[in-house]
């Protein structure tokens, strides 16, 4: 490993003002200096930031991004959500693995390359994708995964490797208002300052505007409890943690339309009298960080960022945080503990984050189309924005449209559509089944596609995966399960514990080693879960099972095994470290679990299944 | 009801409380046992064991961080709720390596309390069997993390009242693990004494001193003769004399 030079270290540590609360970012930095964050790394920014060693191997283990070892000069993350395993990324990791001689997971002895699989890369709508050292590179071949290897084997650094590698396509299939206006920045705010910020948040609030992360939570109503609680200063913060699998809207937003994110800020920091705001950015969207920071950098130059905005007695201004691989940090009180530069770990509540939120001050935190919309209600007001949409859902809503369609990418709809109106405009065919919301969603089959996207039928972030009938369901389950488990924060108990249980559930029906049985009992853990976990990842964890199970039961009954009984353990897979030792996988090494009528073992057929 | 009356419903009883109390403050005051791991009178609620889990108003939360309000109805000891605490009792035997039966801390052992409490009688779940580092480390304490559920009570209590912050938690998900503050890691390289207050608030046999293995018959241990929820939630306090 490179020696570690700590002048550049302290450079490092200078540039984030050796700030405890921006331990996270600090640790992004060094990371990508040094590939990892060893064991001297973590002490020297211990003593730097006199916080406890233990604090800073908290952190770095916490996050997905971060590494307690050094990885490797390049580092290369598969997306590994089902739309990218759709698109073939096994083959794509199996061809990175042969051709650079590495075992996914493990660095290579040389420490110059390190590849794993990661969650969603927010790149559904062209997979199979990698980043590689933060950077994306989509549609994926196996062909050009050897192009990489070969660029990677030269020690050629990335800025060097083709442009065109890295492109990433906007494709904006149907536009509402959000997608199709172009207006020059600053003539939202110009809008807001001419009401006043009372009556302006009277607009919002007549708008009926509901926050756009799938929550729903009416936006006037957190900005008053906000504005009204005391502090000693208010927050502003933009949950760009767009994590969940099969959402990809706010990379367009902060790619295209990254003035809008800021103006809505703006127009949140006015209404609440805050000064200081945030956006924090998931670590997979990093590539999108300089081109942020160069719209900042123009918004302050033209006086709609900093001091004195647009000549008034307003200042606010805003700073850009990485996340560092994390699903749960896009539930808001864990990111803002993660903006505070700590594990993200959701709060205990209440207090709520409008009155207790960033230094336990009142914070207001929304959706990064949100915001936008927000920008929309200033220029055109709330009677505009009330024409589209449902009663209980005004205005638009993006969807991210991925899987088995023929024209995948961004739908501007109003609140209202019909699922079967979005599946024929994306050009979808023999669809089986619609992932509405991602993985904690719903999943709903033909019989409900006439079903409404919006907040009081179908509530979605944007996430859209499309199944066409050529896809086995139950593996969709299982990626999305595994998805969970790796996902747990691990601050309560069942949904740390109970989601690694569904995890097992799930792999033992797709190994055909479950029973009638499994099925009542995953019903009751995943109501257990649902009940008791202390947020919305724990409780929604199950929900991939329980739909699943609730509509396309004989899928599941189709690969039980007949009899009523729960065998304890998996035999065959008790025997995997013993086949790893003695390097055999012949059909002698593995032992059967199938039972026949009289209940006793079948050997040898299935051999070979569950490895 | 009116503004004054500082009173809600536990399981069909009026019960008083204080205002600003928690739902298990004011339980607790009146003598209502709620089943719980990670909560101690001492510290700021955590409420991660989720074991104080009541329906309130209708809705489950924790009892250890929800305040009362006037008129709020709990439910506590209702078999609903008896079932999916034996059933996170249940995942967390099955998620370390718990083994009562030949444990130093079987029969003063919280967490093997609640789990007779709750009528907790096979593990249901299949074993993790997971491969936990043991840490023998220092003179007087020995640090099993086999045994550890992750309620933070040491970490919390290593930093609030020995000043020290010798603990922390690591990793995500199920491989959340007790770390020590110490370049190497281990405890003996850190400054905690076995006579820290963290020393003894273990609700399990995690942390557990030396030398002084099975100091009381089968039969004169703390839950021997009887439930948890008569024996009463006898945690160590910080200002009480040895």
């Amino acid at each position: 490993m490179p020696a570690i030079a700590y002048h550049r270290v302290n450079q490092l540590l200078d540039a984030q003002h050796r700030d405890p609360l921006r331990l996270v970012q600090i640790l992004i930095a060094l990371q990508n200096e040094y590939g990892g964050c060893p064991a001297p790394l973590r002490d020297y920014v211990a003593k730097a930031l006199d916080v406890p060693l233990a604090q800073v191997h908290g952190v770095v283990e916490f996050y997905h991004f971060l590494s307690t070892e050094r990885l490797g000069d390049y580092r290369i993350y598969v997306a590994d959500n089902i739309t990218d395993r759709m698109l073939g990324n096994e083959k794509i990791m199996a061809t990175l693995q042969e051709k650079l001689g590495v075992t996914r997971g493990k660095p290579r002895a040389d420490g110059r390359v390190f590849v794993d699989y990661t969650s969603c890369t927010g790149l559904c709508d062209q997979g199979p994708a990698l980043l590689v050292n933060g950077r994306p590179i989509t549609r994926l071949t196996t062909g050009l995964a050897a192009e990489i290897a070969s660029k990677i084997e030269a020690g050629e650094p990335i800025a060097t490797w083709p442009a065109g590698w890295f492109q990433v396509e906007e494709a904006l299939r149907v536009a509402g208002p959000v997608l199709a206006e172009r207006s020059e920045p600053g003539r939202a705010l110009q809008a807001a300052l001419a009401l006043g910020p009372e009556r302006f948040l009277k607009e919002i609030d007549k708008s009926g505007l509901r926050g756009r992360g799938g929550a729903g939570f009416r936006t006037a109503l957190k900005w008053r409890v906000c504005r009204d609680a005391p502090g000693k200063a208010h927050y502003v913060v933009c949950n760009a943690d767009e994590g969940e699998p099969g959402t990809f809207k706010d990379r367009t937003l902060l790619t295209r339309f990254a003035d809008e994110v800021f103006e809505g800020m703006t127009l949140g920091a006015y209404v609440i009298g805050a000064e200081k705001g945030f956006l924090y950015l998931r670590a997979e969207y990093a590539w999108l960080y300089p081109h942020l920071v160069a719209v900042l950098a123009r918004r302050r130059a033209e006086q709609l960022l900093g001091e004195h905005i647009l000549g008034r007695d307003f200042s606010f201004d805003i700073d850009i945080h990485l996340g560092a691989g994390a699903y749960v940090a896009g539930e808001e009180s864990a990111l803002i503990e993660s903006l505070e530069g700590k594990r993200a770990v959701p709060r205990t509540r209440p207090p709520y984050t409008a009155t207790h939120g960033y230094l336990n001050q009142p914070t207001i935190c929304n959706n990064v189309e949100t915001y936008v919309k927000t920008t929309l209600i200033a220029k055109h007001g709330a009677d505009w924005f009330l024409e589209s949409g449902t009663r209980h859902s005004p205005g638009t809503k993006l969807l991210s449209v991925s899987g088995d369609v023929a024209r995948p990418g961004i739908y501007e709809y109003p609140f209202g559509v019909s699922v079967q109106t979005i599946l024929d405009a994306c050009g979808a065919t023999d669809t089986q089944a619609v992932q509405v919301g991602g993985p904690s969603g719903t999943c709903i089959t033909p019989i409900e596609f006439g079903r409404a996207i919006s907040f009081e039928d179908l509530s979605t972030g944007g996430s859209f995966m499309v199944f066409n009938r050529s896809r086995d369901m139950l593996a969709v389950v299982q990626n999305f399960t595994h998805f969970f488990a790796g996902e747990s924060c691990g601050f309560c108990s069942p949904c740390r514990i109970g989601t690694q249980l569904l995890r097992q559930s799930i792999d033992k029906i797709m190994a055909g080693h479950a029973t009638a049985r499994e099925l009542a009992d995953i019903a009751e853990t995943a109501q257990c879960i649902k009940d008791m976990s202390h947020c919305g990842l724990g409780q929604t964890a199950a929900n991939p099972l329980l739909d699943t199970i609730k509509r396309m039961r004989p899928l599941y009954e189709s690969r039980l095994t007949s009899l009523d009984f729960v065998p304890g353990f998996d035999l065959d897979g008790a025997l995997a470290i013993s086949r790893e030792l003695s390097r055999r996988d012949d059909a002698a090494a593995h032992l059967g679990q199938r039972c026949d009528e009289h209940g006793c073992t079948i050997n040898a057929a299935k051999a070979g299944e569950g490895t | 009801m009116n503004g004054n009356d500082f009173t809600f419903v536990l399981d069909g009883e009026n019960i008083p409380f204080e205002p600003g109390q928690t739902i298990m403050e004011a339980a607790t005051q009146a003598g209502v046992y709620i089943p719980h791991l990670c909560y101690h009178e001492e510290y700021r609620p955590r409420g991660s064991c989720k074991l104080c889990t009541v329906k309130i108003n209708g809705h489950f939360g924790t009892a250890c961080t929800m305040p009362v309000q006037p008129g709020m109805q709990v439910d506590n000891d209702t078999d609903e709720l008896t079932a999916m605490r034996r059933r996170v009792v249940q995942m967390l035997f099955v998620e370390g390596n718990h083994y009562c039966p030949f444990c130093e801390k079987s029969g003063n052992c919280q967490l093997q309390a609640v789990a007779y409490h709750v009528g907790m009688q096979d593990s249901h779940y299949p074993h993790f069997y997971p491969l936990r580092n043991v840490d023998a480390s220092h003179p007087d304490m020995l640090l099993d993390r086999d045994r550890c559920i992750q309620c933070e009570l040491c970490v919390r209590a290593s930093r609030e009242t020995d000043g020290k912050a010798v603990f922390g938690l690591s990793g995500r998900g199920t491989r959340t693990q007790l770390v020590v503050n110490s370049e190497s890691g281990l405890l003996g390289d850190t400054n905690f004494s076995i006579t820290d207050f963290a020393a003894r608030i273990c609700p399990t046999g995690a942390l557990i001193p030396k030398r002084e293995g099975y100091p009381l018959a089968i039969g004169e241990r703390l839950y021997d003769a009887d439930d948890i929820a008569r024996v009463g939630h006898r945690q160590p306090s910080s200002k009480a004399e040895e």
